[in-house]
């Protein structure tokens, strides 16, 4: 179709170009009403989402009530169902990642960006999210082939080292909390290194030179004037891993050794909410052991809602602040 | 050009999947355990019959019940035969009920992975129990060094595994548990899923293979084939004449000797720690359960027709993977019970 | 006096600069060595178990040696196929409307939305096609699992769509208005066009993200040993495959996910790879 420009003004047009005109105005509300509907179909799912959960958990939460979410007893055979050690598992999994992460993550992403030249900075970081991009499942096998018999030899060391604390005591068998927090923790670290590295390299100059220029060495100037500067970012970053991992089935349920008991300590075998899901859902007998397992799933999803949310204002507050 | 290219694809790969509409497709779902000897014989039989295609997913016999009540599959497969609750949860889920209709006999052994040790160990139905109830915590327990006189057993942590989904196995398992100790009876009980006391949880009889293969100074029970196939050490087990038998074919077609007088009508029923010197006493029927009534006549005959190949033909490969045939009498009343589908 | 405590001091500061500057390079070594060893151990070892029979073999019976995932490729393909066929119009067009329409409170929803659905954990993802397809169909499907991958697919697609929609300069939309083209007219084919290269690495990034995905497909598209004709049958799919090989105690069996997980892992990266390539190699134009 040509665009005939004689027919740009006509005040009071002639049949033929009415029509055109008609066509091109129909054309335009088509145009919208379809991506409106699109747009809106995610709406509809969204809410639906919500809605099928919610109402496919009603058994259990009609049995169970909000102490659900405090019974520590899962025992399909009795019919109890608590939600509390998968809850305990998947915090306290995701807690040991961020605690290996973060510190990891925010040291090389201000390497990256302070310290690296420009072409090892951006290489090295293209890299790193690439292996964002690696399934979980690869990082499962991975886990449970490489790590944990690495993790079982470093069993002696780190009984020697942390024994003394109720962390690191009872037996190990290799699959374990710690296993699957470490296991979480190197597929957060790309989103923590990425993320963190932008918000840094943001950090307008004259902050550092100001810095600088004081008399403050090059990591003076950079913990303490730009850090703090992209804070919110490293943090939105953070929060943002954090919702990742919380929600991290295959690679968790291959080293986590899958047992609903809480223990105080690391080595102990645990389970997280979206493992016990993938391993039981589909031999849920019963309305109520489906009922609990659907209302697992929702304790999650608002889990990870809040994180998210949380996450998602922290980021945007910093891409609005200095210029990019 | 990249649009005309898309579209030959999609037609192509709409052609081709409607190129194979006259198959029949039949899909079952359930216990691990049978695992090896059903994927042999669903293959053997797709060869023989190839527009036949069944298609079996092993993940437990709880998810075998759950999905044959829903509806998600044709059929389904437990270890454990279908509890009167249970029954009646298919009856009122569907308006018909359904029928158990017992494949192969294995054995359930206790698996271990211990370094230094090369001897078949022996284990008392006790020990096991107090094993899975956390008393007995290390391998040179004064329990199991006197059942194994001249073993020399280390003194690490006995790592326990077991079933972390709902498992038929896990039900022979404990059944036996429950038989031999009355704390385990009491304390735990026999079920598809318990509440163990310890352990690390495996899915599937592959899971806690796997789980005891990579494990050292673990211990877990899975079926006979799996230990054999992939050369884990398994214990003897003293039965309930007090003779310490390693699980093989006699053993398990001595316990179901032992221990039917008389095939119930339904089939379900249960041989563990049964009597008789050379009995093998955590063995256990498996059974397939099929609707009674399908709404699709094809998939029906399919259905049939593969139960009676089962019950003759198939019964002759059972051996080659350590799993027993079942017994004549079993055979006869099952062939006519297939006439109950309709 | 003053002069020496202040040397002192400004050694300590010197000292603690050089040692916290190297412990961010450690940082970065570890964390992009171990990366890449485990990677790389994927690799290698991958690479060593490949056989031909695996990209043609359908899986034998249990202990018998010799199959492959020949099904699981042709499974994952057809799963992708349908998530885009899902994800993408669905994505792209409500990318175009928060691009050229948005600006208003309903856009601002539709925002807050897409990333609401996209922080939503796979498994719950799946237990939404399961509820709403497996469960009235009764059955496992293709169909559940790819409309579970496709609506993975959906809030990245149109925050992408967006993103590189509203990158097309300006100027380039006041020029196709001024010479008349209506709002629709000007979008199809001068935005479009012009955000082309981005909006495919987008889908493309996208599609590599969901064939991955292990968890949605548990109780959709469950497992199948044989050929999964059209959408209606569950089907096996390279990362299934992949969960259910390595948990099992089969050598053959971890062979094959060996196998598994290099050819997933190199078909994700390379398209990674592919897609920031072209990314990086598109103009930057001055708004």
């Amino acid at each position: 179709m040509s665009a005939t420009t004689s027919t740009a003004s006509p005040a009071r047009p002639s049949g033929r170009a009415q029509t055109f005109q008609q066509r091109l105005r129909a054309g335009d509300d088509l145009a919208y009403l379809l991506t409106l509907l699109a747009a809106s179909t995610i709406v509809l799912i969204t809410g639906m989402l919500v809605l099928k959960l919610y109402q496919n958990s009603a058994v259990s939460r009609h049995e169970f009530g909000w102490k659900f979410l405090t019974t520590t007893t899962w025992d399909p055979v009795a019919g109890q169902f608590g939600a509390l050690p998968f809850i305990y598992g998947t915090v306290v999994t995701s807690a040991l990642a961020l605690l290996i992460a973060i510190p990891l993550g925010v040291g090389a992403a201000i390497f990256l960006a302070e310290l690296a030249p420009p072409r090892i900075s951006s290489g090295l970081t293209f890299l790193i999210e690439l292996l964002a991009a690696v399934p979980s499942v690869i990082f499962g096998m991975l886990g449970f082939f490489i790590m944990v018999p690495a993790l079982q030899k470093l069993e002696d060391p780190l009984r020697a080292a942390f024994g003394w604390s109720p962390l690191f005591k009872g037996p190990f068998y290799g699959v374990s909390m710690l296993s699957a927090g470490v296991v979480l923790s190197l597929m957060i670290i790309p989103f923590i290194i990425s993320i963190s590295r932008e918000v840094i390299l943001a950090v307008p100059n004259d902050q550092r030179e100001a810095a600088l220029a004081l008399g403050a060495t090059r990591w003076e100037s950079t913990w303490d004037i730009v850090v703090p500067f992209a804070y919110k970012g490293i943090t939105g970053s953070i929060f943002l891993a954090l919702a990742r991992s919380l929600g991290e089935t295959m690679a968790v349920t291959m080293v986590v050794g899958n047992s609903p008991k809480i223990s105080t300590s690391l080595f102990a075998p645990g389970y997280s909410i979206a493992a016990v899901i993938a391993n039981e859902f589909t031999e849920a007998t019963g309305d109520l052991y489906l009922s609990s397992l659907i209302e697992l799933g929702l304790v999650l999803f608002a889990l990870t809602i809040v994180i998210n949310g949380a996450a998602r204002i922290l980021v945007a507050g910093t891409s609005q602040k200095g210029g990019s | 050009m990249t649009r005309s290219i898309i579209r030959a694809v999609i037609a192509a790969a709409l052609l081709a999947s409607s190129a194979l509409a006259q198959q029949i497709l039949i899909n079952g779902t359930g216990a691990t355990f049978p695992y090896p000897m059903y994927s042999k014989w669903f293959d053997v039989y797709h060869k023989k019959y190839s527009n036949i295609q069944i298609n079996y997913n092993s993940l437990g016999s709880g998810a075998g019940v759950q999905q044959v009540t829903a509806g998600t599959v044709d059929f389904g497969a437990s270890d454990m035969p279908m509890t009167d609750d249970e029954l009646k949860g298919f009856r009122d889920k569907n308006g018909y009920g359904v029928l158990h209709f017992p494949t192969v006999m294995g054995a359930n052994v206790p698996a271990y992975k211990l370094p230094g040790v090369s001897q078949q160990l022996n284990f008392t139905g006790e020990a096991l129990a107090d094993i899975f109830l956390g008393k007995i915590t290390k391998w040179n327990d004064p329990a199991l060094a006197k059942a194994n006189p001249g073993v020399s057993l280390p003194s690490t942590n006995i790592v326990v595994v077991h079933r972390s989904d709902g498992s038929g196995t896990t039900f022979v398992w404990t059944d036996y548990l429950a038989k031999v100790s009355p704390e385990w009876k009491t304390k735990v009980g026999a079920a598809k899923s318990v509440n163990w006391p310890v352990g690390l949880g495996g899915k599937g009889n592959e899971g806690v293979a796997g789980q005891v293969q990579n494990t050292p100074n673990s211990l877990g029970y899975i079926e006979l084939t799996y230990a054999m196939q992939n050369k884990i050490q398994y214990g003897k087990v003293k039965n309930a004449a007090g003779v310490f038998i390693s699980a093989d074919l006699a053993g398990v077609t001595a316990a179901a000797a032992g221990a039917i007088k008389e095939v119930p009508e339904d089939f379900r029923v249960s041989i563990t720690n049964a009597p008789g010197k050379a009995s093998y006493p955590i063995s256990t029927f498996t059974y397939l359960l099929v609707p009674e009534k399908f709404k699709d006549p094809a998939k029906k005959k399919a259905i049939t027709d593969f139960l009676k190949w089962m019950l003759t033909e198939g019964q002759t490969q059972t051996e080659a993977l350590v799993y027993a045939p079942l017994p004549k009498a079993m055979v006869t009343k099952e062939t006519k019970a297939i006439a109950k589908i309709q | 006096m003053a002069a020496q405590a202040m040397s002192l001091h400004s050694m300590r500061r010197k000292a603690v600069n050089v040692v916290m500057l190297s412990l961010t390079g450690l940082c970065t070594f570890l964390a992009t060595g171990t990366l890449l060893f485990i990677l790389g151990y994927l690799f290698i070892h991958g690479a060593r178990s490949l056989t031909w029979d695996f990209f043609t073999k359908l899986p034998t019976p249990v202990g018998e040696t010799g199959g492959g995932m020949a099904n699981a490729i042709l499974g994952s393909a057809k799963l992708l196929l349908l998530a885009t066929a899902i994800g993408v119009p669905i994505g792209f067009l409500g990318g175009v409307y928060l691009a050229e329409f948005g600006g208003n409170t309903y856009a601002f929803i539709i925002r807050y939305v897409a990333d609401l659905l996209n922080g939503v954990p796979s498994i719950v993802i799946g237990i939404f096609a399961y509820i709403l397809i497996v469960l009235p169909q009764k059955h496992f499907s293709t169909l559940a699992g790819g409309l579970a991958l496709g609506v993975m697919m959906i809030p990245i697609a149109i925050r992408s769509s967006e993103e590189f929609l509203r990158s097309v300069p300006l100027a380039l939309r006041e020029g196709a208005m001024a010479l008349g083209a209506s709002k629709s007219k000007s979008i199809l084919t001068v935005v479009i066009p012009a955000a082309k290269s981005g909006i495919i690495t987008g889908i493309m990034l996208n599609l590599a993200r969901v064939a991955g995905e292990t968890a949605p497909l548990l109780f959709t598209s469950s497992n199948n040993r044989f050929w999964s004709p059209g959408y209606e049958q569950p089907t096996a799919a390279l990362p299934v495959m992949i969960y259910t090989y390595a948990t099992a105690p089969y050598e053959d069996w971890h062979q094959q996910a060996w196998s598994a997980g290099f050819v997933l892992l190199t078909l994700v990266l390379a398209v990674n790879i592919v897609a920031r390539f072209i990314l990086s190699r598109q103009a930057h134009v001055p708004r």
